[in-house]
């Protein structure tokens, strides 16, 4: 049996741990990478890779957009197998009561600095031709982009490598304890710190974590180079998303830079097994094809699952383990974790060496949620 | 029923039998890349029988048809990507 000594050992390399990891690395930490399957294999690999600025809460605004500009910064240096497509979201106002939140959301991203563009009936048909006529507006956001994220967690972790990183690839986590972690072929790693990022796996590894599985369902086409210019996505999602209880579909499709089209969502709890459920699968096309009349003589290629890894309050847990000494978190990313995964690095890097954050770190302390049960 | 149709690939007319399929036509022109592969390789059709996906062609501007499982009809439009 070997040992090694590190000063932070980070569990999964999904895009989260990857960014962690080559921040860690960045800041001159000795750092171990364990991934019990591939490099961006999870939900990493299942997501759409939208880089998007949300406002379901003050906190969620500020990550995604902190995270966002941090993509920017880097945007050159991403390998072109990342496929960066600046190609902006539209959230689409079916009727009148969407366009008031089209409207709400328009001055919220406003006042914070974000561009937005107010579109009507005409600048959105415009904008994108194959939507269904009569849709009474939308909302550009210019600034959203796309990627494809397991490339992205592998240029992360070539960055950590670079820098001195271990990767023990291929073996999963048996046990944490406090300083250390025992991998299934016997390796014992020792270290001053443990970051479970493991995302819908996090809580096998450290009990009582509340991150629950919310399962997704996406389809890809074949190509069709132009059919849509902009990753769009219905308001209406944010009615479904929200509901904690039920099933839920909603409109997102997004152009990838091949001319393929990801077709999304759908938003399940309490489901484990990964298999396509025919059900919500047609649920989500037709609700697609409400929107884009056009797709119905399109082809998919595939169909797949995911698992997003999902907090009671929709924000990640970033920092300190509430009890477990020397054991920090960076889960429960739910939908956004592609986007927040640079933001989750750095205020990851910033609790460990003490360096003082860009943005609040309070709202993704998991200690909130101890907090919570107090009161609850 | 007519025993001859004519259809156009890429603006030529043919004319074949009924019921033949349009990767025929198409290779009744000589023409042996229906598309290119994403990486700018020429693809054609390989099985014949609508599972290798090879032989896709534009018809009547819908892309990505299979040309071998797809009857010709008077007045269609075909476009290869060759």
């Amino acid at each position: 049996m070997s040992s090694k000594t590190y000063d932070v050992v980070i569990i999964g390399a999904g895009i989260v741990g990857s960014a962690c990891a080559a921040e860690c690395a960045r800041a001159g930490l000795k750092v171990a990478i364990v991934e019990a399957g591939i490099i961006g294999g999870g939900a990493t690999a299942a997501g759409m890779g939208h880089l998007v600025v949300m406002d379901d809460s003050e906190a969620q605004f500020a990550l995604t957009r902190y995270s966002q500009q941090l993509w920017d910064e880097i945007r050159d240096e991403l390998p072109r197998e990342v496929e960066h497509d600046a190609c902006g979201t539209i959230w689409i106002a079916a009727d009148d009561d969407e366009m008031t939140e089209a409207l709400r959301k328009a001055k919220f991203y406003s006042d914070r600095g974000v561009p937005v563009e107010i579109l009507d009936t005409h600048s959105l048909a415009e904008a994108e031709p194959q939507l269904r006529p009569g849709l009474v507006g939308g909302l550009r956001v210019p600034g959203d982009s796309v990627i494809y994220p397991p490339c992205a967690a592998q240029f992360f972790v070539d960055q950590a490598l670079s820098g001195g990183a271990e990767l023990f690839l291929g073996v999963a986590v048996e046990t944490i304890t406090a300083g250390s972690v025992r991998l299934r072929d016997g390796t014992s790693i020792s270290a001053g710190l443990i970051v479970n990022s493991a995302g819908s796996w996090s809580p096998k590894l450290t009990a009582g974590l509340e991150v629950k599985k919310r399962k997704g369902h996406l389809v890809i086409t074949d190509r069709y180079p132009n059919f849509l210019r902009h990753q769009l996505v219905e308001l209406g999602y944010l009615k479904s998303a929200h509901s904690i209880a039920t099933d839920s579909v909603a409109f997102n499709i997004q152009p990838r830079k091949t001319g393929q089209l990801l077709i999304g969502s759908s938003r399940q709890y309490d489901v484990e097994e990964s298999y396509v459920d025919i059900s919500i699968l047609t649920r989500m096309l037709d609700r697609a094809v409400e929107y884009l009349p056009g797709l119905r003589k399109l082809s998919s290629l595939r169909t797949w699952t995911g698992f997003r890894a999902a907090t009671p309050d929709k924000l990640p847990l970033i920092g300190p383990h509430a009890e477990e000494e020397r054991l920090y978190l960076a889960t429960g990313h739910e939908g956004l974790g592609i986007t927040t995964s640079l933001g989750t690095a750095k205020l990851l890097v910033d609790q460990i060496t003490g360096r003082e954050s860009a943005i609040p770190v309070a709202p993704y302390l998991p200690s909130r949620m101890a907090q919570e049960t107090v009161h609850a | 029923m007519p025993e001859t149709v004519t259809l156009v690939v890429n603006g030529v007319s043919v004319e074949m039998p009924a019921g033949s399929m349009v990767s025929a036509a198409i290779l009744k022109l000589g023409l042996t890349t229906f598309r290119q592969s994403v990486t700018g390789e020429p693809r054609g059709p390989i099985c014949g029988m609508g599972i290798c996906f090879e032989c896709r062609v534009t018809i009547d501007d819908e892309p990505h048809c299979r040309s071998c499982q797809t009857v010709c009809r008077d007045g269609m439009d075909v476009r290869t990507d060759g």
